[in-house]
């Protein structure tokens, strides 16, 4: 079994982008967020403006997107730019899915946290979550 | 004698990784084989000859020597005018078949202007298709009564269908002349790969419509590819894939029995949809022990009198699930090996995945590097030669009657549950494969299991690799094109065909004829499933994992 150092409780909120079916990825990770301690809320699929509602009516600690249909570029900073909209930039946004390597400095750049492509591994996500969940 | 002499160090440390004799479906599996563990099979009864009941060893006499397997390739991209230009290349490049996909709207049934489909308008390597005009473009200049083509559709496969036969009938072909499938397996949907609107028994009726208007109307054409391939995209392993294939393809017998089609009439059009993974002989086991599932049920269970009732024939992918984005040229070498256990394994027709689809989808080098690759199998490997030349062999035999075994032993769960539908409302299926997926995600990461270049050597700094541009401009062309269409139609005729369809929603009546007649005058894809929408609801379900 994996060692369990993350903190108890944090929340994440995870949703596929539009209309993107593919679902393995992201029941694999919230799976694993789970058996490391952290609260999930997984809404599948939801359109921007549903996700940042979601996010700040669960007081989430963060919110984890899951793209592999190429909409990222569009809607994965239009959340971003929700949060900021509502006040809650705080709360951090981490992407998953098929992302070209290319795309990776505009979505930094867009304010998304992490961004983890295929191959990705668990441990490292749960890291990551759990590092910025304590902030 | 150097050889013989293996030091006990290179034995231990094969022995120190448990999972190195196990298979992906978790078998442990023996030293070695011998007729002990064989001793059971009876191999007139078991293995039949090629093209003799139960057809373990393939469903032709003669398999490759007399026909080669159709190499089918995908020929789809974002425009229905860009996808021509690709089917046609691949056509021209030897191709046999194609498949087409569509893009994540179409699949989701919504049209390209819907605001939900913003930034996915001919996404994922599918066409955006919304009404006739798009299919008319798409298939330009192919000859219909010559190409069979894989419409890889489901939940929306009945107005792809009617939007098809409607733009053959504008070229004065008629449907009895179109070869090809709908893949149009709406269960696998619930259980894997979640594109549906409706409740599962709503779209039972809509598979079971189109099973009986091809039955009735197109004799060349496969209303449905009963499949497995997406059920192991999404984690099952392949015992899983297996067995729940093989329970949904008696779903269907039976829903379509209960419609009062006789079997005979449709049994002999049902086809499936396998995927080979990593495991070479797990994958070969798969395909004999379906063949011998499939024609025992058929023949003894739903009494399926015509012999071509009883075939299991099969179109077969490389599976994506296996590519890595890592030193992508290795996914080369897993697709090749994938594809030869796929024709060893004797399938109808088979698509090569392309290298760098881990990345995106396949450039036009690695597209034609996947086609070559099975022409290579094809032409210079010599396994066409003879027919099902690993039959007999003690593994081989001995993997099929367990995988044969195993399935039996799914049947059984499920029939405890009350069936597949019951199943998939208790989430029986999508926790079953939702586990696989983590426990296979776990493997890798403890390295039980060893991926070369993801897990086990890798490499830093990895060359980018080169990739097919994307038009950036297309969904705004596309929907400007959108409702150009729509503003030429009659606005009346239009309104008058949503209630029809929406009337007959709510009785029992047939579709197809009704679809077929709306789209010649203009609906669209979006409008058709919003109408049925309006009646059937729209199906939502937990999470499972």
């Amino acid at each position: 079994m994996e060692k369990r150092i993350v903190k108890k409780g944090i929340r994440v909120l995870l949703a596929r982008l539009g209309l993107d079916a593919h679902w393995r990825g992201s029941i694999v990770v919230a799976h694993a967020l789970r058996d490391a301690g952290m609260e999930v809320i997984y809404i599948g699929n939801q359109m921007p403006k549903e996700i940042v509602e979601t996010a700040i009516q669960e007081d989430v600690d963060i919110i984890g997107l899951s793209s592999l249909s190429g909409n990222h570029m569009i809607l994965a900073p239009e959340v971003v730019k929700r949060l900021r909209e509502k006040g809650t930039q705080e709360i951090p946004v981490v992407l998953g899915g098929t992302v070209p390597p290319d795309d990776i400095p505009i979505l930094k750049e867009a304010g998304i946290s992490g961004i983890f492509g295929p191959g990705s591994s668990l441990k490292e996500i749960i890291q990551f979550i759990s590092a910025l969940g304590k902030k | 004698m150097a050889f013989g002499k293996r030091s006990k160090r290179q034995d231990l440390d094969l022995q120190s990784s448990p999972m190195a004799f196990k298979n992906l479906s978790g078998f442990v599996i023996d030293p070695v084989y011998g007729t002990e563990n064989i001793a059971q099979l009876d191999v007139e009864r078991d293995l039949g000859g090629p093209g003799e009941f139960p057809f373990t060893r393939g469903i032709h006499k003669t398999m490759y020597r007399g026909r080669l397997w159709t190499i089918r390739q995908l020929g789809s991209l974002g425009s229905s005018g860009e996808a021509n230009m690709r089917i046609r290349n691949l056509l021209a490049m030897g191709a046999t078949g194609v498949s087409i996909c569509l893009d994540m709207p179409t699949i989701m049934g919504r049209d390209s202007d819907d605001p939900l489909c913003e930034g996915e308008v001919g996404s994922s390597g599918g066409v955006a298709i919304d009404s006739i005009a798009d299919v008319r473009q798409l298939m330009d200049g192919i000859d219909l009564d010559q190409v069979s083509i894989n419409w890889v559709c489901n939940a929306q496969s009945c107005v792809i269908l009617a939007f098809f036969v409607a733009v053959a009938e504008e070229r004065g072909i008629s449907a009895d002349k179109l070869a090809g499938t709908l893949q149009n397996d709406i269960l696998k949907e619930y259980q894997a790969q979640k594109s549906y609107y409706f409740p599962p028994r709503s779209s039972m009726r809509l598979t079971v419509d189109t099973i009986k208007y091809c039955c009735r109307h197109m004799p060349r054409f496969n209303p449905i590819s009963i499949s497995g391939y997406h059920l192991a995209s999404a984690g099952a392993n392949p015992i899983q894939e297996l067995a729940f294939t093989l329970a949904n393809g008696f779903t269907y017998v039976e829903e379509t029995i209960k419609a009062g089609v006789d079997v005979d009439q449709f049994a002999p059009r049902l086809s499936f949809f396998f995927k080979v993974h990593n495991d070479f002989f797990e994958n070969i086991a798969k395909f004999r022990a379906a063949r011998r599932i499939w024609a025992r049920a058929m023949k003894e269970k739903y009494r399926a009198k015509d012999d071509r009732s009883w075939l299991f024939r099969v179109h077969t992918q490389t599976a994506g699930s296996s590519l890595t984005a890592q030193q992508p040229e290795n996914n080369i070498i897993r697709t090749t090996l994938q594809a030869l256990s796929a024709v060893l394994a004797g399938t109808q027709s088979l698509h090569t995945n392309a290298f760098d689809e881990a990345h995106s989808i396949p450039s036009a080098r690695s597209e034609k590097l996947a086609l070559r690759t099975q022409q290579i199998i094809a032409h210079e490997s010599g396994v066409i030669h003879t027919v099902d030349p690993l039959g007999g062999s003690y593994y081989l035999e001995s993997l099929t009657n367990k995988m044969e075994e195993e399935s039996y032993r799914y049947f059984e769960k499920i029939e405890q549950l009350g069936g597949v539908l019951k199943g998939i409302e208790k989430g029986f299926f999508q926790r079953e494969i939702a586990d696989s997926a983590y426990q296979y995600q776990k493997d890798i990461e403890n390295k039980r299991r060893i991926i070369v270049g993801l897990n086990e050597y890798r490499e830093d700094g990895e060359e980018p690799i080169e990739m097919r541009e994307t038009d950036p401009t297309f969904e705004t062309r596309k929907i400007a094109e959108l409702k150009a269409f729509k503003s030429q139609r009659n606005q009346q005729r239009v309104s008058a065909r949503i209630e029809q369809i929406r009337e007959v929603a709510r009785g029992d009546g047939d579709f197809m004829p009704l679809f077929i007649e709306a789209v010649k005058d203009g609906l669209t894809l979006g409008e058709i499933i919003g109408a049925m929408r309006d009646v059937f609801g729209e199906y939502r379900e937990e999470a499972i994992f």
